[in-house]
C-alpha cells in the first residue's frame, strides 16, 4: 500500500519533470475557463496573462485546462527537450 | 508627480495602467469608467452564455491586483475632454486634471434600425449586463431568432442553443462568414451548427420585429415570410466610441487616429484598444484592430509612452483565434476576400498522419473535424486557417509573421494531393532546430 503511494508520487513527479502546461498569451482572452476547470484551483489564467508556464507545485498535469480552453491557448509541452531521447 | 488619467476599464486600460505603474512608481493613476462591472473578459461572455463559465470567473483581476496598481477608480462617465485645460469633466461636473490622458473607450455594438427594435425581448451582446438580460430571457423551450454575420452572432446562437432555446439563425450571405472562410469551411461550421439544433436561413434578412403587448412574438423576413419567436438577438458589427475624442478636436476617422506611439494629434493625449485606429507601417494606413491581445499590447505601449519610456507599437500580422461551432479556429494573415492571382490556396482535411506525429507537442485533441488551409505566395506563406487540431497553428503564426522563406518546400506543398501538414511539420522541426542551434552559437 505504502509502496503504491510512493510509486504514484514518483510518477506524478516524473510527469511534472517531463511536461508542463505552457500558455500562448497572444491567443488568450482571459475568459477563465482554465481556472474554472482546474481540479486543484490553480489560477491558470494568471499564468497565461503573464505568459509563464504553469510551474505550480500542486499542478497534477491532468490536462483539463488544455482540453477545455476554447482558443487553444494552452499546450502540454515536454520540458526535457534537450536531455530527452529523440523518439 | 505625474497624474495619469485613463478613460475606460477594458483590457487596453488595464494594460496601460500596468505599464505606467511598472515605469512610474510614484505617479497617480485615475481610471474612469461607467461600466458597473469594471474590468472583465468581454470575449468570455460567449462562454458565460453557453454555461461553460460562472459569472464570477469573468473577472481576471483580484483585489491584490488592484492593490498593486494603486489606481483610483471613478465610477462615472466623462462628459467632455478639455485639452486646453488638461482636464476631463465628469458627469457630476467635477473636473479631473491630467498630465497624460489615455482614451480607451472601446467600441460598441451597432444598433439595428428596423421597426420593433425597442420591443422587450430584443437583445445585443455588448456588456455583461446584456448577457445577464439575455440569459434571464433564454428559458428552455423558447424560440430565438438570431441575425448577423461573423463571430458574435454565432456566439449568441450557440449560447442560446446551449441553454435549450430553439434557435433560428438568419444571415444575409449564402453561407457562413464568406469573406473569411472558404465554401468547405463554411459548410463544416454549418453542419456542426445544425447538429447543435440551430436552423439556418441563408440569403435572407429581417425587416421587422413583430410584437404584442410590447414583447417580441416573431419577425418578418425580407422574402415575406413571418417566423414566430420569443426573443430576438443580433450582432451586426461594432463601432469605435469616438464621440468624446471628436468633440475635443482630436483627429478621428473610423477610430481615433494614433501614431506608432499611440499618441493622438493632441499633446499628451493617447489612445489604445478598440477605439484606436493605429498606424500600420507595413501598409502605410491607419487600421482598426478590434481584438483582445492587440488591445492589451496597445495599452501597454501607450502606458510606457505616457510614463516617458518611448516604445513603438508593432502591428502584428493579422491573427485571430476563435471557436466556431465547437471548433477552435485560428485565422492567420491573408486568408480570404478578393481573388489574387499571385496566391495559391491549398487545403487538406483529416486524411493525414500529422496529428499523430510522436514528437509534436500535445495540444487540444479529439476534434471531429480538422482542417488546414494555406495561402502560398512566391516565397512565403501569406495566410492560413487552422481548424480543429491546433498543433501547426503556432508554427504557422511564426512562419507568416516572420516571412519565413518556404521556397524549399513550395513545390512539394503545391504538388497534387500533397500531405501539406506533414511537409509543414517536418519543415518546422528543421527550421526550429536550426534556430535553436543559431541561438546557442550566438551565446
Amino acid at each position: 500500500m505504502l509502496k503504491h503511494l510512493f510509486q504514484k508520487e514518483l510518477s506524478h513527479r516524473t510527469s511534472l519533470v517531463q511536461g508542463q502546461v505552457v500558455p500562448d498569451s497572444t491567443r488568450c482572452v482571459q475568459c477563465g475557463i482554465c481556472s474554472f476547470n482546474c481540479p486543484v484551483e490553480i489560477d491558470v489564467r494568471r499564468h497565461a496573462w503573464r505568459g509563464e508556464p504553469v510551474q505550480h507545485s500542486r499542478c497534477l498535469t491532468c490536462g483539463e485546462c488544455v482540453a477545455r480552453c476554447p482558443r487553444g491557448v494552452l499546450t502540454f509541452e515536454r520540458t526535457n527537450l534537450f536531455t530527452g531521447s529523440e523518439k | 508627480m505625474t497624474h495619469y488619467a485613463i478613460i475606460g476599464t477594458g483590457v487596453a486600460a488595464i494594460g496601460a495602467a500596468e505599464a505606467i505603474r511598472g515605469a512610474d512608481n510614484a505617479g497617480e493613476i485615475s481610471i474612469i469608467g461607467e461600466d458597473p462591472f469594471s474590468y472583465y473578459s468581454r470575449p468570455g461572455l460567449a462562454y458565460y452564455l453557453t454555461g461553460e463559465l460562472d459569472e464570477n470567473l469573468l473577472f481576471p483581476y483580484q483585489k491584490e491586483d488592484y492593490q498593486k496598481l494603486r489606481a483610483r477608480f471613478h465610477r462615472a462617465s466623462v462628459r467632455r475632454i478639455l485639452p486646453d485645460e488638461k482636464a476631463v469633466e465628469l458627469d457630476s461636473s467635477a473636473r479631473l486634471p491630467y498630465d497624460r490622458l489615455l482614451i480607451a473607450t472601446g467600441a460598441q455594438a451597432i444598433a439595428l434600425k428596423i421597426p420593433g427594435v425597442g420591443l422587450n425581448g430584443v437583445h445585443k451582446l455588448d456588456h455583461l449586463s446584456d448577457a445577464r438580460t439575455l440569459l434571464a430571457n433564454a428559458k428552455r423551450g423558447r424560440t430565438a431568432l438570431v441575425t448577423g454575420g461573423g463571430i458574435t452572432a454565432l456566439e449568441l446562437a450557440e449560447g442560446l442553443a446551449a441553454r435549450g432555446v430553439k434557435v433560428y439563425y438568419v444571415m444575409r450571405s449564402e453561407r457562413y462568414w464568406p469573406n473569411v472562410l472558404d465554401e468547405i469551411e463554411s459548410r463544416i461550421i454549418e453542419n456542426l451548427l445544425a447538429r447543435e439544433g440551430i436552423h439556418l436561413y441563408h440569403k435572407n434578412e429581417i425587416i421587422e420585429i413583430l410584437g404584442k403587448n410590447g414583447k417580441v412574438v416573431g419577425v418578418r423576413l425580407a422574402d415575406g415570410r413571418n417566423l414566430r419567436a420569443d426573443l430576438f438577438a443580433y450582432a451586426i458589427g461594432i463601432a469605435p466610441r469616438i464621440d468624446l475624442a471628436q468633440e475635443a478636436g482630436i483627429t478621428c476617422e473610423r477610430g481615433i487616429w494614433v501614431d506608432e506611439f499611440m499618441h493622438t494629434n493632441q499633446p499628451d493625449i493617447f489612445s489604445a484598444g478598440d477605439v484606436a485606429q493605429v498606424y500600420d507601417p507595413a501598409s502605410g494606413k491607419h487600421v482598426l484592430d478590434s481584438l483582445w491581445a492587440p488591445a492589451r499590447e496597445q495599452g501597454r505601449v501607450a502606458g510606457l509612452n505616457m510614463a516617458g519610456q518611448p516604445a513603438a507599437y508593432q502591428k502584428p500580422a493579422a491573427f485571430n483565434v476563435t471557436r466556431l461551432a465547437g471548433l477552435t479556429t485560428t485565422i492567420i494573415g491573408a486568408v480570404g476576400g478578393g481573388r489574387d492571382d499571385d496566391l495559391e490556396g491549398i487545403a487538406r482535411g483529416d486524411s493525414e498522419t500529422w496529428r499523430q506525429l510522436p514528437d509534436a507537442i500535445v495540444a487540444q485533441g479529439g476534434f471531429e473535424v480538422n482542417r488546414l488551409r494555406l495561402m502560398i505566395g512566391k516565397q512565403h506563406i501569406l495566410g492560413a486557417i487552422v481548424m480543429g487540431d491546433q498543433k501547426l497553428s503556432s508554427p504557422l503564426q511564426t512562419i507568416v509573421r516572420d516571412h519565413v522563406d518556404i521556397s524549399s518546400i513550395r513545390a512539394a506543398l503545391l504538388a497534387r494531393n500533397a500531405p501539406i501538414a506533414d511537409i509543414l511539420a517536418e519543415f518546422w522541426a528543421k527550421h526550429h532546430r536550426l534556430q535553436i542551434l543559431q541561438t546557442l552559437e550566438k551565446n
